[in-house]
C-alpha cells in the first residue's frame, strides 16, 4: 500500500530536499507551491500526510490548515506544518488551528523523517 | 459817620472773625466733637447763600422800581424746596453715592464720565457766574461810595476801588476756598462761617426793618397805611415775566454752582433736606419780610433820583443811625462774601479739575509718575483760577458800564446757569438721556444765552447796534432780541422761552436719535435709580445677624474645618465659652468678611454678608465689584482652561507619540520576522542538502553537482540578503556618507546597464534616449547608479512580456532631472503599487531571488541625494520615475 504525502511549500530548493528524503522512505510525493486553492488540491489528492508551509503566497498555511479541518473527513489527517519564522506565537496558532505537529526551519531531516513516521503510525492505528 | 477807615478796619475785623470761625469749626470737626456743626440748622443757614448781595439791597431796588416782582426770586427756590424735595433728595443721594465733586462733576458722571461735557458746564458756569460776581463787586462799591460821600476824607475814587474790592475778594476767597485740597471732603469751617454770615445778614436786614417800621413809619398800622398808599403796594402781575422769572430763579437754585456745592457736596446727610424743605422757606419769607416797607418808606423819604438798590444803607445813613447803617453795610458784605467765597470754590474746583488737571496730566504724561507736586499744581490751579474769575467779574463789570440794575445783572446770570437744567434733570429722570443729547442741547442753549442776552447788555458795542436792531447781514428773524420775528416781549423773557426750549428740544433729539455707551447706560441707571441702587455707607450693625447663617455660609466657602477653627478663634477672642459662637459684633464681621474676601474676593464678600446681616442692600456698586471680580475669575479659569487645552493637547501627541512607538515596534517586530523567514529559509535548503550529501551513500554525481550548486546558491541568497540588511540600515540611520562626484547622466546609465545586465538571467533590450541624457549631475554617482541597476535588474526580473524591453527616458522639469524606467510588461496592480517600496514587499509569487528590500534601498538612497522615486501609474508596463534636483549640490552631510 503506497503512502502519499502531499507537500505544500513555495521555496522549490526546500520541496526537492524533502521530496529526496520521504521518496527514499517509500512515500509518494505529490507538491503544491500555492496557498489560494491549497484545500482544493488537500480534498483531490486524498493525501495520508500533509507538510504545510506557513508563509504561502496567496494564503498563509494557519488559514488553509483552518479551512482543512473544518471539513469533517479531514478532522484526522495529519498535518505537519513548518515554519520559517519561529516566534512562539506561530506555535500557539497552529495549535488552534489544529496541527499534529509543528516545526521550525530549519530542520534537521532525522525530525523530519521522525515527524512524519510517527504521524502516520498514529493515525493508521485503528 | 464812620470813615471810610472805620468801614474798612471793620470789613477786615469780620474777615478775621469768619476766619476764627471756620478754623474753630475745622478743628471740631477734625476732633469729631462739634455734632451741631452738621446739624440741619447749619445747613439749612449755609443754603441762604442764595441771598446774596442782590437780594440784599436789590430787592428793595427792585420793589421801588417793579413792585412786587421781587418775590418771584424768592418764590422759586421755595417752590423746589417744597414742592420738589424729593428731586433734591434725589441729587444729593447721587452726589454722595457718585462723590461728585462740582455741578461739571456731576453731569460728566451721569453721561458717561464726559470731560468735554464737563469742560462745557465749567465754561457755562463761568461765564454764567462772571455777570454775578460782577454784581457783588458793584454791591459793595456801591455801598462803599455810599459811606465815601460822606467821608470828609475824600480818599474815594470809584474806578480804583472797584479793583481793590475785586482785589480784596479774590485774595479772601483764595485764603477761604483753597486751604485744603480735598474738594471731596465736606468744609465744615467754611460752611459754618456762611452760616454765619447768613445769620449776620439776616439781622441786619431784619434790624433795618424793624427800624424803618417802628422806628420811622410808627408801627404796623401807619406802615400798612404808608404802603396801601403806595404804588408799589399794588399788584401788578405781568404773567410773562412772573412765570418766568419763578421758573429761573428756580433753576437757577438747583443749577449754580454754588447752590450745589452747599446743597449736595457739602450735605452731610440727606434727612437735612427734609429741615430745610421748611426752614429755607422760612429764611426766604424773613429776608423779604420787610423789603417792602422799606421801599415804600425809601421813596417816600430818599431824595429823587436816589438808587433804591442802596435803601437798606442809606435810610438809616439819612436818620443819622450811623451804627445800624453799620450793620446793614456787614449785612450786605457778608451776603456778597459768602456768594464769592463758595462760588469761587465751586468754580476753581470746576476748573481745575476739568480743565487745568487733565491738561497738565496731559503735557505731563511719560515724563513723571503723578508724585507729591501735584498737590502744588492742584493747588495753584484753584487759586489761579479763583484770581482769572475774579478778574473775569471785574471786567465784566467795567464793560458793563456798572450802572445796570443790581436785579438784572443776578437775572442774565441766572438764564445763563439755567441752560444746565435739562441736562442735569433729564439725566437724574431719563436713562434715554445721552452725552451727545446732553451737549447739543448745552450748546444750543449756550449760544442763545450769550447771544440774544449777554452780548446785547453789554455796553460798549460788542454787537454792533445795527445788529440788534436789524440783525446780523440784515435777517431780521435773526435779531438778538426778537428770534424769528417774535417781537414786543421782556428781553429776559424772549431769552429764557428761546434758549431754555430749544434747549431741552435739542436735548431730547439728540438724545433719541444718539446711542449711549456702555458707561453711560451704567451710569444712567445708577443716576435715575439711585434710591434702588445705593446704599448706606459700607459697614456692619451686626445686630440682626445671625452667627449661625454665617457660620453655615463661611463654611461653604472656607470649607469645614478652617470655618469652625475661625469661629472658634473668635469666639475665645471674645471671651465665649468653648462651643459657643461668637457674637456677631461689627469687628467679627469686619474680619470675617476680610477672611471671606480672600476666597471669593472683597466685593463678593461684602454682598454675601450683606445678604446675611442685613441693613445694607446690595448695592448696584457692590454688584458691579462682584461683576469685576467674576469677570477676574472668568478670565482666571479661561487661563485655567487654556492650561487644560494645551495638558490634553500635549497628553494627545504623547499619545500619538506613543501610537506611533507602537506601531514603529510592531514594525519592528514584523521586520524581524521577515528578516528570520528570510533568513531561515535559504539556510534550511543548505541544511537540508548539506545533511542529505553527508547521510545518503550512493547519491549519483549529477545529483550531488545538483545539491551542492543549490547549497552554493542558497549561501549566495544569505550572503545578498546580509549585504542588503547592512546597506538599508546604514541608510535608515542616516550615518551614509555620501561619496559626491561630477558626472552626466549618459556616464551613469551607462554603467548600470552594463552592470545590471553582464549576470545571467533574462534577455531584456534597453532603449535609451540619448541626446536627454546629457545633464550634468553632482551627486554621489555610485549610490545613484546602485537605483538605477535595481530598477534595471526589476525590469529583468519581472516583465512579464514575451520580449522584455525597458525605455529609460530623461527630462528637465523645473529644477529637476526626471528620469523614467518603463516597461512593456503588465506593470504593477494598482493595489500593490503603494507597497512596492516597502521592506520585502513582493509583488505576486515571483521567487525571482531579492528578499524585497531593493526597491525599499532604492527609496532611502534617492531620499539621501534630495529626490525620490516613485511608481508611475498608468505607462502600460511598471514604471519608476527617478527624480533629482538639478542644482543638487550640498555636500554629504
Amino acid at each position: 500500500m503506497s503512502r502519499k504525502v502531499l507537500l505544500i511549500e513555495d521555496e522549490p530548493n526546500i520541496t526537492e530536499a524533502i521530496r529526496f528524503l520521504l521518496t527514499r522512505e517509500g512515500w509518494q510525493v505529490e507538491t503544491h507551491a500555492e496557498g489560494t486553492d491549497a484545500v482544493q488540491v488537500v480534498l483531490s489528492a486524498r493525501p495520508d500526510l500533509v507538510i504545510l508551509d506557513v508563509m504561502l503566497p496567496g494564503k498563509s498555511g494557519m488559514d488553509v490548515l483552518r479551512e482543512l479541518r473544518e471539513h469533517d473527513e479531514m478532522q484526522g489527517l495529519p498535518v505537519l506544518m513548518l515554519t520559517a519564522r519561529g516566534q512562539s506565537r506561530d506555535r500557539e496558532m497552529a495549535e488552534q488551528a489544529g496541527v499534529s505537529r509543528f516545526m521550525t526551519k530549519p530542520f534537521s531531516n532525522t525530525e523530519v523523517l521522525t515527524a512524519v513516521r510517527d504521524l502516520h503510525a498514529q493515525a493508521s492505528r485503528p | 459817620m464812620a470813615t471810610l477807615n472805620v468801614l474798612i478796619l471793620v470789613c477786615l475785623g469780620y474777615v478775621v472773625l469768619l476766619f476764627g470761625v471756620a478754623f474753630a469749626a475745622d478743628r471740631l470737626a477734625a476732633h469729631g466733637g462739634g455734632k451741631w456743626l452738621r446739624s440741619p440748622l447749619i445747613y439749612t443757614l449755609s443754603l441762604s447763600i442764595y441771598c446774596t448781595a442782590w437780594t440784599f439791597y436789590g430787592a428793595v431796588g427792585n420793589a421801588a422800581r417793579s413792585g412786587l416782582e421781587f418775590v418771584t426770586i424768592y418764590l422759586g427756590p421755595t417752590l423746589v424746596m417744597v414742592s420738589w424735595w424729593w428731586g433734591l433728595r434725589k441729587l444729593v443721594r447721587i452726589g454722595r453715592s457718585q462723590r461728585v465733586t462740582s455741578i461739571a462733576d456731576l453731569i460728566s458722571s451721569r453721561y458717561g464720565k464726559s470731560n468735554t461735557l464737563a469742560v462745557c458746564v465749567t465754561i457755562l458756569a463761568v461765564l454764567g457766574g462772571t455777570p454775578y460776581i460782577a454784581l457783588q463787586l458793584q454791591s459793595i462799591t456801591l455801598s462803599f461810595s455810599i459811606f465815601a460821600e460822606a467821608d470828609p476824607t475824600g480818599l474815594y475814587r470809584e474806578g480804583s476801588s472797584v479793583f481793590w474790592v475785586a482785589a480784596g475778594l479774590a485774595v479772601f476767597a483764595i485764603l477761604f476756598g483753597t486751604r485744603n485740597l480735598d474738594a471731596n471732603e465736606r468744609h465744615h469751617g467754611v460752611v459754618t462761617a456762611i452760616a454765619l454770615e447768613s445769620v449776620v445778614k439776616l439781622f441786619a436786614l431784619l434790624a433795618v426793618g424793624i427800624f424803618v417800621v417802628w422806628g420811622i413809619a410808627g408801627g404796623i398800622g401807619p406802615m400798612m397805611e404808608r404802603i396801601d398808599a403806595s404804588e408799589i403796594g399794588q399788584w401788578h402781575v405781568d404773567a410773562g415775566r412772573w412765570t418766568t422769572f419763578i421758573f429761573l430763579s428756580a433753576a437757577a437754585f438747583v443749577c449754580l454752582p454754588r447752590m450745589f456745592q452747599v446743597m449736595v457736596v457739602e450735605n452731610d446727610d440727606e434727612s437735612h433736606l427734609r429741615t430745610a424743605a421748611w426752614a429755607f422757606p422760612l429764611y426766604l419769607l424773613l429776608m423779604s419780610l420787610f423789603v417792602v416797607p422799606i421801599a415804600v418808606v425809601g421813596l417816600d423819604l430818599m431824595p429823587e433820583g436816589s438808587n433804591p438798590d442802596l435803601f437798606v444803607l442809606t435810610i438809616p445813613l439819612s436818620q443819622g443811625n450811623d451804627w445800624l447803617a453799620m450793620l446793614s453795610f456787614i449785612g450786605g458784605f457778608s451776603s456778597a462774601t459768602s456768594m464769592v467765597i463758595v462760588t469761587a470754590m465751586a468754580l476753581s474746583t470746576m476748573v481745575s479739575n476739568h480743565v487745568v488737571m487733565p491738561i497738565w496730566l496731559n503735557t505731563q504724561e511719560g515724563t513723571a509718575s503723578v508724585s507729591g507736586d501735584v498737590r502744588t499744581i492742584v493747588l495753584m490751579a484753584r487759586r489761579v483760577s479763583i484770581a482769572v474769575i475774579m478778574a473775569f467779574g471785574y471786567f465784566y463789570y467795567l464793560l458793563s458800564g456798572g450802572g445796570a440794575a443790581l436785579a438784572s445783572i443776578g437775572l442774565v446770570a441766572f438764564a445763563g446757569i439755567s441752560q444746565i437744567l435739562p441736562a442735569l434733570v433729564g439725566g437724574l429722570f431719563w436713562r434715554g438721556a445721552t452725552r451727545t443729547g446732553a451737549l447739543v442741547g448745552l450748546s444750543v442753549g449756550f449760544f442763545l444765552w450769550i447771544y440774544t442776552l449777554l452780548l446785547p447788555g453789554m455796553q460798549g458795542g460788542i454787537i454792533p447796534p445795527s445788529v440788534i436792531e436789524n440783525g446780523p447781514f440784515g435777517w431780521g428773524w435773526l435779531r438778538p432780541q426778537a428770534l424769528f420775528g417774535i417781537e414786543g416781549i421782556d428781553p429776559m423773557v424772549h431769552t429764557v422761552m428761546w434758549s431754555l426750549s430749544l434747549n431741552t428740544i435739542a436735548f431730547c433729539v439728540a438724545s433719541m436719535l444718539s446711542f449711549p455707551s456702555p458707561l453711560e447706560r451704567l451710569q444712567g441707571a445708577q443716576f435715575v435709580n439711585v434710591f434702588d441702587h445705593s446704599a448706606a455707607p459700607r459697614g456692619w450693625t451686626g445686630s440682626v445677624a445671625q452667627s449661625e447663617d454665617l457660620m453655615i455660609m463661611t463654611q461653604r466657602i472656607l470649607g469645614t474645618i478652617p470655618a469652625q477653627e475661625f469661629f472658634q478663634a473668635e469666639a475665645r477672642r471674645q471671651n465665649g465659652r468653648p462651643g459657643r459662637l461668637p457674637e456677631p459684633t461689627p469687628q467679627f464681621v469686619e474680619r470675617l468678611e476680610r477672611e471671606l474676601s480672600g476666597s471669593v474676593g472683597a466685593a463678593t464678600a461684602h454682598a454675601m454678608i450683606g445678604q446675611i446681616v442685613g441693613g445694607a442692600s446690595v448695592s448696584v456698586e457692590d454688584l458691579l465689584a462682584v461683576a469685576d471680580e467674576s469677570a477676574q475669575m472668568l478670565e482666571y479659569s479661561s487661563q485655567l482652561e487654556a492650561k487644560s487645552a494645551e495638558l490634553s493637547r500635549t497628553a494627545r501627541q504623547l499619545r500619538e507619540a506613543n501610537a506611533k512607538l507602537t506601531q514603529v515596534s510592531r514594525q519592528k517586530d514584523a521586520f524581524l520576522s521577515q528578516v528570520s523567514h528570510e533568513l531561515r529559509t535559504p539556510m534550511t535548503s543548505i541544511r537540508a542538502f548539506s545533511e542529505i550529501m553527508r547521510d545518503t551513500d550512493g547519491l549519483s554525481a549529477d545529483e550531488q553537482t545538483r545539491y551542492a550548486a543549490i547549497i552554493h546558491d542558497e549561501a549566495l541568497r544569505l550572503t545578498r540578503l546580509l549585504d542588503d540588511l547592512l546597506d538599508l540600515s546604514v541608510l535608515e540611520s542616516g550615518q551614509v556618507s555620501l561619496n559626491m562626484g561630477d558626472a552626466t547622466l549618459t556616464e551613469v546609465l551607462d554603467r548600470a546597464v552594463s552592470s545590471a545586465l553582464a549576470g545571467e538571467g533574462r534577455a531584456l533590450s534597453v532603449r535609451r534616449v540619448r541626446p536627454s541624457e546629457r545633464i550634468p549631475l553632482h551627486t554621489d554617482l555610485d549610490r545613484l547608479g546602485q537605483v538605477f541597476i535595481n530598477l534595471i535588474s526589476n525590469a529583468q526580473k519581472y516583465c512579464d512580456a514575451a520580449e522584455p524591453a525597458l525605455t529609460i527616458s530623461a527630462h528637465d522639469v523645473g529644477g529637476q532631472v526626471v528620469i523614467d524606467f518603463i516597461d512593456n510588461g503588465d506593470g504593477i496592480p494598482p493595489e500593490a503599487q503603494a507597497m512596492v517600496f516597502e521592506k520585502f514587499a513582493r509583488v505576486g509569487s515571483d521567487k525571482a531571488g531579492g528578499a524585497g528590500l531593493g526597491l525599499a534601498i532604492c527609496r532611502e538612497i534617492m531620499h539621501r541625494l534630495g529626490g525620490e522615486v516613485a511608481y508611475l501609474p498608468g505607462q502600460g508596463g511598471a514604471a519608476f520615475r527617478v527624480s533629482l534636483p538639478l542644482a543638487y549640490r550640498q555636500a554629504a552631510q
